[in-house]
């Protein structure tokens, strides 16, 4: 029984007491970079969490005969190998949204919560218990980038996933879209207030 | 002549219209770690600039030579229609990850003052985003059309860009670590200790930074 409590702490700590950006301070670049709309935010958090959790299975597997001097290159060149896999699956079968996400999917390579996690836990633990870190990481990354979309679509476009929301009698009644919030600045504020209310909600997670 | 005006629009271009953390948040996770005191983020920003300037005329050249669909065609006429772009992350991360390495022993070996200044960071820098960023928006650009203003053309382009979005980095992380020494003492409501308060600043420079966006150059 005990050992079933740990492993659901791995998979769902991440998603909230142990968030890998409010909280961990990972992998804030593409986060930020890719939360213009939706769509976009989805493929990616979903994109990261399939990396992680992969990643982590596979160094956790061979985590026993990686000389402990190159184990950098070694994660890199795993990860290396599993953003291509990703980065050409897109390239055939979502092309409008991998030409919007451009490089922020190689950049999944140098992506903090990657190495964090590959440091930090897959090369300490079973491979089943990776997977599952993995996945929670990908989780917690995904419901940021998601919750951060919503706001920054909703608020700038008028519009979620593509389809519009605000009607366009509230156009012609004067109602204009905020093009501050299609701008990389307010992305970082919307985090700040994410990591606001995060930490107003969960008193523990305050600094100092 | 032509060659130099064009490298010098692309220098100033990549420090103040499309800055590495204002504009694309690259090199995001050290830029909020590391910028607590002005000296520590002085010496970090100087390192990323280091690596840039010799990791991405090297990628360059792989791209140039190794990479791009039809680049091989100097080993003979078997290898023209080659095109080995899939392979970038892989050999890019891999050249960086190795320059790194090298740069940290070269400094150890002959600057061990620069060494011990920078120590720390040197082999972080591997996994900074900013770095890879560089190489792979620096293979974008050098597919864009030549009347484009982003385009890179040729190497001193790569290295003028390299330069100024290493120097555009410096300037950044230190007007962050400046800011983020006086707000120690100030009274900030207390879930926005810490992170919050930094990415708060770091959004209002962001946005004082799109002044720039009108710049024409």
């Amino acid at each position: 029984m005990k050992m079933n409590e740990e492993l659901k702490n791995t998979l769902l700590g991440p998603l909230s007491k142990n968030n890998p950006i409010s909280v961990q301070v990972l992998g804030i670049c593409s986060a930020l970079a890719v939360t213009v709309e939706m769509k976009p935010a989805l493929v990616m958090g979903v994109s990261v969490m399939i990396i992680v959790a992969l990643s982590n299975v596979v160094i956790s597997l061979i985590r026993n005969t990686i000389p402990n001097s190159v184990r950098i290159i070694v994660q890199l060149v795993v990860v290396a190998a599993l953003v291509t896999v990703v980065s050409e699956f897109l390239k055939a079968f979502a092309f409008d949204v991998s030409v919007q996400l451009s490089v922020y999917i190689g950049l999944i390579i140098t992506n903090c919560i990657l190495m964090g996690r590959l440091e930090a836990f897959a090369m300490a633990n079973k491979p089943w218990a990776s997977f599952l870190d993995g996945l929670g990481n990908g989780l917690g990354y995904a419901i940021i980038l998601v919750v951060t979309a919503f706001f920054r679509e909703l608020f700038g476009s008028g519009s979620l996933l593509g389809y519009r929301i605000v009607p366009q009698s509230w156009y012609e009644a004067g109602y204009v879209d905020n093009g501050l919030m299609m701008l990389p600045s307010m992305a970082l504020i919307l985090l700040a207030c994410i990591i606001w209310v995060h930490r107003a909600v969960d008193k523990e997670l305050q600094e100092k | 002549m032509n060659c130099m005006e064009n490298a010098l629009s692309i220098f100033v271009r990549s420090i103040f219209v499309d800055n590495m953390i204002f504009a694309y948040f690259l090199g995001m996770c050290s830029y909020l770690a590391v910028s607590k005191n002005v000296k520590t983020s002085f010496g970090l920003g100087v390192a990323v600039t280091f690596v840039l300037l010799i990791t991405l005329p090297v990628n360059y050249l792989l791209e140039r030579y190794v990479l791009r669909a039809g680049a091989l065609s100097w080993l003979g006429e078997g290898f023209a229609n080659l095109d080995l772009s899939y392979l970038s992350f892989i050999l890019f991360i891999a050249v960086i990850a190795a320059i790194t390495q090298l740069v940290e022993m070269v400094v150890e070996k002959f600057t061990p003052s620069l060494y011990n200044s920078l120590g720390i960071f040197l082999p972080l820098i591997a996994v900074n985003c900013a770095i890879m960023g560089g190489a792979l928006f620096m293979q974008q650009r050098l597919g864009l059309e030549a009347s484009d203003p982003k385009a890179l053309k040729s190497i001193g382009d790569v290295v003028a860009y390299a330069l100024g979005s290493g120097v555009g980095w410096i300037l950044a992380i230190v007007g962050l670590a400046a800011i983020r020494e006086k707000l120690e003492y100030s009274n900030v409501p207390a879930p926005l200790r810490g992170l919050g308060i930094t990415f708060i600043t770091v959004g209002l420079m962001a946005m004082a930074f799109l002044c720039f966006s009108g710049l024409k150059i």
